[in-house]
């Protein structure tokens, strides 16, 4: 039988909503002990596989003492696991060492068993073994532009990996900062693609790399047409990030962390907007994702369900879709609260509230 | 023999122990206490270094009443019988 899991990462620890094919009623499972006292700014769910419970889980947490590491869960997240010698380790002579996981994402369904994952310091991952080990992409990180990428408030992360659907050699990643890097042969070479992305905080706002990108979307059918939410910039590219364009008109700020596109329908898409780089609060203090049906010519506030006082930020990965259908939205916020939609976006309920810092989720129905 | 006694918190990565030790030839150092803890325990070592060998920034290890940090960090010295005793700073938010 059909079961739907949510994944939770927050400032504190991981929590696991499920529920049925429907998903309108949710229970919370919490926090997970492995996970305790940790800030978990990454977790993933792999349904490619033909695991007995439909999915292998991941999770990347940080304990402030102890470290990083990355678990992961066969059983749903009864249990979970981590490889006696670690998942993720720099090599000795990168001269780093691991500070955060901020993203595992799972390839498209032609790549079995490969897992990416990014990376605090900047780096790029691949795992050939569904994500238990993972080995530096050392194309990446031997990039020339390296020592120029900068470090946000947030830290200097690859925090989105975005697989290409169909050519496994065609990778696109975004960082803060540094922006929009693609290689299209496998790693070995990476190209920065900004062209149109303003960096308000340069003198030269137009610069070839360092832009703040907070987050990428694409979908799998359309895979040329990309998203990004921008650290002041909503874009949309049309030829696979070669040139940006902005889709921020209709918006009421451009500003904010998240942006995802809905499972099916690849001209939707959906933003969380903040007031400004300055006030980082939903605009008119109400909580609000906005969706556009038209790839980002016009939006839409969605409203029914959601706080209409709300000061509490969505962070760049605290959204996202499951593929169920009709599909599911789900949204969680720096005050813990979590919402789901299973109308894509017409109506949303509270799932959780008064977690810690909601940092990331993600949603699938498996079995 | 060199023993490491460990907070609760880390005890799952040593089978639930709350000492473990370890032999270690020559002249020990806390670094080659660290080396055989890879060997036995590679879990509880990743908790307390990082993969080039640093200990954790907001990880405190004594000998006796010293910081090894006020010692000769990870070169220093140990004698057979020595307990190092792990603790975690007050860190963390």
């Amino acid at each position: 039988m059909s079961e739907a899991v949510l994944l939770i990462g927050t400032k504190k620890g991981l929590w696991i909503g499920r529920s049925d094919a429907a998903r309108k009623e949710w229970r919370l499972d919490g926090p997970v002990p492995e996970l305790e006292m940790q800030g978990v700014y990454a977790v993933g769910i792999d349904t490619r596989g033909d695991s007995a419970h439909g999915a292998r889980l991941f999770v990347g947490g940080t304990s402030e003492h102890w470290g990083p590491a990355v678990f992961h869960s066969d059983d749903l997240g009864a249990t979970w696991a981590e490889p006696p010698e670690g998942s993720i380790g720099f090599p000795a002579d990168a001269d780093a060492s691991l500070e955060r996981v901020w993203q595992i994402q799972p390839a498209p369904a032609g790549q079995p068993g490969v897992v990416y994952a990014g990376t605090q310091p900047s780096a790029l991952w691949k795992s050939t073994d569904g994500g238990v080990t993972f080995e530096l992409v050392t194309g990446l990180w031997d990039h020339p532009h390296r020592k120029e990428w900068g470090a946000g408030f947030g830290g200097q992360a690859v925090h989105t990996v975005l697989p290409h659907p169909t050519d496994a050699d065609r990778v696109s990643v975004a960082m803060s900062t540094g922006g929009v890097y693609q290689t299209t042969d496998g790693g070995q070479s990476w190209s920065p693609r900004n062209q149109g992305i303003q960096a308000k905080f340069f003198p030269d706002p137009y610069p070839e790399f360092g832009q703040c990108v907070h987050k990428l979307a694409a979908h799998p059918d359309v895979p040329d047409r990309m998203f990004a939410q921008n650290h002041h910039g909503v874009y949309r590219s049309d030829d696979a990030g070669a040139i940006w364009k902005s889709i921020a008109d209709g918006l009421p700020s451009d500003f904010g962390f998240p942006i995802v596109v809905h499972p099916h329908e690849p001209e939707t898409v959906y933003v969380f907007p903040l007031v400004a780089d300055a006030n980082r609060i939903p605009t008119e203090a109400q909580c609000r994702v906005y969706r556009s049906r038209d790839a980002g010519s016009t939006w839409e506030p969605l409203a029914a369900g959601l706080p209409d006082v709300s000061y509490a930020p969505v962070l760049r990965d605290a959204m996202t879709v499951d593929t169920a259908d009709p599909a599911g939205v789900y949204v969680g916020t720096r005050d813990g609260c979590i919402y789901a939609s299973a109308d894509a976006g017409d109506s949303w309920t509270e799932v959780a509230r008064h977690l810690p810092d909601v940092l990331t989720v993600r949603a699938a129905v498996v079995g | 023999m060199i023993a490491v006694r460990l907070p609760t918190v880390l005890r799952p990565f040593a089978g639930g122990a709350e000492r473990v030790e370890v032999e270690v030839d020559g002249s020990p150092t806390v670094a080659s206490v660290f080396a055989a803890l890879e060997a036995e325990h590679p879990a509880l070592r990743r908790r307390l270094t990082d993969e080039q060998g640093a200990v954790r920034r907001h990880v405190n290890i004594y000998l006796g009443n010293d910081n090894i940090r006020d010692l000769s960090g990870l070169e220093t010295k140990l004698t057979e019988g020595d307990e190092l005793l792990v603790l975690p700073s007050v860190a963390g938010g």
